[in-house]
């Protein structure tokens, strides 16, 4: 798997190398800085995200925690005018190195959306249309994932027998399912998810916790959320961000019970924000 | 009470203003229509044009304007299409970018004689090919594939950033990307678009008074061979198109029955026209259902 990213990559990791890298971590971030054009988004902010656990990040509107889960997968490079400083190291290599090869980066580490962002296409295919470009042609092999990851995704029997049926045919909460099946489907190491239930009904974000909650046993998952309560259900450890620094970073059970800086506390308690 | 009725006054305006528009489409559509149908028959669509006797038809013309604009979007389309995935996706926002977006406005500004006196000089006399069915829907490209760009990246423009971004985040490269969700979506626009400007290419008369000429060899349909003289599939023989002949009966024109020619292919021209639009709108959003939601 790291072969694919490394093809075009001659990385010297300057702080982490590769002996000293923690195998219960899977990102490690140092100093990262994210502008956009002149501004700055991200002020140099460093963290180790812990491998098979759910790392929360929360903080008000602009705060930087979007910006930061973007520049993981480089989602960053498609806005003109966005840069980054700064390391953030995945397994041994950092990833916003130039030579990075992007393609197969996005396939290691996958990314689900605020809005669900099904393609207009069906069920089946909005699973395979990643696969097949991955040059997954076998139809038995493709049928097998397709049922693995939407059972993964806890929505395999809703719509397994309705897989030729349009995507859009599905509620909103089954579509984000959808969409974090297809992204389980490319087998990644880490999944990104970005205010994943924010735009569902109450039910549906029940679902999408209890998904997430199980799906820590084989992925690391980052999510950023503006929901306390989902942060403190869902998360092993949680990141408070404002503007653009990173405050806090503790186990969830701290930060929510008795945490160290008094800002975050003043967030959490929903003073400001 | 006063701003009540600057606003009835002003909605009297505008609704003034829309009726005059659509009386106007109306009535010239009407006018051409009554004066034209009565000529038209199946002899006057299916005989030859003739020089100098009367009850000539316009077989050749309709079949030229056909052919001209068939070769003409079959050069038009992948450029333009090309050239509009170019201005959407890759093109970089720049000094570059904002000079080629100003010769795109410039070129579809250029008045289509400008582009027929260019057509003579470059695919008529610089090529040597004389009037040519290929010499006038080049002419034509030139004058088309502006807007060919132009609706490629609208249409892109309009597909959702959520598609493209849903795409890239599974592992999948930009190309990929374009061709496998982008395009499919901004498929229907892109369509509608084309068969538009079509219906422009099809009624365009100056463009190619110099280029694919005035005058159509006899034609024999019987001959496919695309290379022979008499065929009409030969893309280097003059052909005088429907538009064109309507302009030289009635400047140039011999026969007693002009009237009768002209105002008789001008209907066609317009039915024609307007065919093109309906299926445009028609195709497009047919397309456009069977591609998203139900199915």
């Amino acid at each position: 798997m790291v072969t694919a990213i490394k093809e075009r990559t001659t990385v010297e990791v300057t702080v982490q190398s590769k002996s000293e890298f923690q195998p219960e971590n899977i990102l490690t971030v140092n100093n990262l800085e994210v502008f956009y054009g002149e501004k700055r988004a991200v002020n140099g902010i460093s963290m180790i995200v812990e491998k098979n656990a759910v790392t929360a990040l929360i903080g008000p509107s602009g705060c930087g925690k979007s910006t930061f889960l973007r520049s993981i997968n480089r989602m960053n490079d498609l806005i003109p005018g966005a840069s980054a400083k700064g390391e953030i190291v995945y397994e041994g290599l950092n990833i916003l190195s130039d030579d990075i090869n992007v393609v197969a980066l996005r396939k290691e580490i996958g990314m689900v959306f605020q809005k669900p962002n099904p393609f207009p296409k069906s069920i089946y295919e909005n699973i395979t249309h990643a696969l097949k470009f991955a040059g997954i042609k076998k139809k038995s092999l493709l049928d097998e994932i397709v049922e693995e990851s939407l059972k993964k995704a806890a929505l395999w029997d809703e719509v397994k027998d309705r897989l030729d049926k349009s995507a859009y045919s599905l509620s909103g909460g089954q579509q984000q399912r959808l969409c974090i099946a297809r992204t389980i489907a490319m087998k990644p190491t880490v999944i990104l998810l970005d205010e994943p239930s924010s735009a569902l009904d109450p039910i549906s974000n029940a679902k999408i916790e209890d998904l997430i909650v199980k799906l820590k046993k084989d992925y690391s998952i980052m999510i950023v959320t503006h929901n306390m309560q989902q942060a403190s259900r869902v998360s092993d450890k949680t990141a408070f961000f404002l503007s653009g620094d990173l405050i806090e970073y503790d186990h969830t059970e701290k930060i929510f019970t008795n945490p160290s800086v008094k800002k975050t506390e003043e967030y959490i308690s929903g003073r400001f924000g | 009470m006063k701003s009540k009725t600057a606003d009835r006054i002003a909605t009297a305006v505008f609704v003034v203003i829309a009726i005059m528009i659509t009386a106007i489409l109306a009535g010239l559509f009407f006018y051409i229509f009554i004066k034209g149908f009565k000529y038209i028959s199946f002899d006057f669509l299916t005989s030859p044009s003739s020089n100098v006797r009367a009850g000539g038809g316009i077989r050749d013309q309709l079949f030229n304007s056909f052919y001209v604009l068939f070769i003409t979007m079959l050069i038009t389309v992948p450029i333009g299409a090309g050239g509009g995935i170019y201005m959407a996706e890759y093109a970089k926002p720049g000094k570059v970018t904002d000079f080629i977006r100003t010769c795109i406005e410039v070129l579809s500004s250029l008045p289509s004689i400008v582009i027929g006196m260019f057509g003579l000089l470059v695919f008529v006399n610089t090529t040597g090919w004389g009037y040519t069915i290929l010499g006038g829907a080049l002419a034509l490209t030139v004058f088309n594939l502006p807007t060919m760009v132009r609706t490629t990246e609208d249409a892109l423009r309009a597909v959702p950033r959520d598609l493209k971004e849903a795409s890239l985040a599974l592992g999948v490269t930009h190309w990929h990307t374009i061709k496998t969700v982008m395009l499919p979506a901004a498929f229907p626009s892109i369509l509608t678009g084309a068969i538009l400007a079509a219906g422009r290419v099809f009624g365009e008369a100056a463009a190619l008074l110099f280029t694919a000429g005035l005058s159509t060899p006899r034609l024999d349909y019987s001959n496919w061979n695309p290379f022979s003289e008499q065929s009409p599939l030969n893309i280097f023989r003059p052909a005088e198109t429907l538009a064109v002949h309507i302009w030289s009966v009635n400047t140039q024109g011999l026969i007693p029955d002009v009237e009768a020619v002209s105002s008789g292919s001008a209907a066609v021209l317009v039915i024609s026209i307007l065919i093109f639009n309906l299926a445009a709108r028609l195709l497009g959003s047919f397309i456009h259902k069977r591609v998203t939601a139900t199915k």
